[in-house]
């Protein structure tokens, strides 16, 4: 089965749905390292996200996220707008014109997202970002693909893949972004972006799993 | 015309400041736009507002931005990326600190030089000790 328009306007609903729900969580892992916004600035940024999709409706899935991309970049403040804004945009982009996704088509669409996150952030894994959760995820959904697994699995597979990495940023020392101000006292804590960003796959997984 | 400036900061007021301080040195001769806080007015920055500030100080012999904090770079890179699209070598992001490097730009600019100049100038700031030690 594979992840339709409808699909994906669920998931981004869903997605918005979660987030509000974690929205003092994020917000509490942001406060010791970070300036304690996350929480409430990916759920601004996600119902603005929500009154968007209307407008979008019967559109290829490329538009739908980059549309997504560009309300993020607009109305999250922090350095999470810029960042999941790149990474929505580039996944519009690998999936411009279509109305179905396979997996081959997941999968170039998280590396793409993955490498607009790296590109914009100049950052790479082990630095206690939100790449430490999303590129595991990766790695996990090529795993899946060359297995010729399914997409509910390959998606429950990255799904349970950035749960393990945002749990490793907890001992990682960040050298990027607000944290990083914080040298070794940001030792201990786990990471919020990485978190929002296993939050949004699991919810996929679950959606479209 | 003389090179503008563009000061981009997380909060309206250190924007708006900067700008003020800047603009003093300056003298009139150079063009600066404040970037400060989000579109709804809270703490952050706004690829909107710093592109509105890009526009309000264009001049052919280039912007200088200076920022305060790592995510005003993204912000500002995306902003730098709408605005000029293939020219973008007419602006320059500066990483010098914020104030210093401001105000070195603003005077910097004021008497005519260009916009490597003013740049390169203000990147020294970081290297300037505010307060002389004996030793």
């Amino acid at each position: 089965m594979p992840i339709t328009t409808e699909d994906t306007v669920c998931w981004l609903q869903q997605v918005a749905i979660v987030l509000r729900e974690n929205r003092d969580f994020l917000t509490q892992l942001d406060s010791p390292i970070g300036d304690a916004d996350h929480g409430v600035n990916m759920d601004r940024g996600f119902q603005a996200v929500v009154e968007k999709l209307p407008s979008v409706a019967g559109m290829d899935i490329g538009s739908i996220l980059k549309t997504v991309g560009s309300t993020l970049v607009s109305t999250v403040g922090g350095a999470s707008g810029p960042l999941y804004g790149t990474a929505f945009l580039r996944a519009g982009i690998a999936s411009a014109g279509k109305h179905e996704l396979d997996e081959a088509d997941v999968v170039s669409m998280l590396e793409a997202a993955v490498e607009g996150i790296k590109a914009r952030g100049k950052a790479q894994p082990g630095e206690k970002t939100m790449l430490d959760a999303l590129i595991p995820a990766l790695t996990a959904a090529k795993e899946a693909e060359a297995q010729m697994m399914g997409l509910p699995q390959l998606l429950q597979h990255a799904s349970a893949a950035a749960e393990a990495g945002m749990k490793a940023t907890i001992p990682m020392l960040a050298t990027k972004g607000r944290a990083s101000y914080l040298g070794e006292r940001s030792i201990g804590h786990q990471d919020p972006g990485a978190t929002s960003s296993w939050l949004i796959l699991k919810t996929l997984a679950e959606t479209c799993g | 015309m003389t090179v503008s400036l563009v000061i981009v900061s997380h909060s309206a007021q250190l924007a708006e400041g900067v700008a003020e301080l800047a603009g003093q040195m300056a003298q009139g001769k150079v063009a600066i736009a404040a970037a400060g806080g989000t579109s709804e007015g809270k703490l952050g920055t706004s690829v909107e507002k710093i592109l509105a500030a890009l526009h309000e100080v264009d001049s052919p012999d280039g912007i200088l931005i200076l920022l305060d904090l790592g995510s005003a770079v993204m912000t500002t890179e995306m902003a730098v990326e709408a605005f000029v699209g293939g020219q973008q070598n007419h602006i320059i992001i500066s990483s010098a600190p914020l104030v210093e490097g401001a105000v070195i730009a603003a005077v910097e600019s004021s008497i005519g030089n260009s916009l490597h100049e003013v740049a390169e100038a203000a990147a020294e700031a970081s290297t300037l000790p505010k307060v002389q030690s004996n030793g």
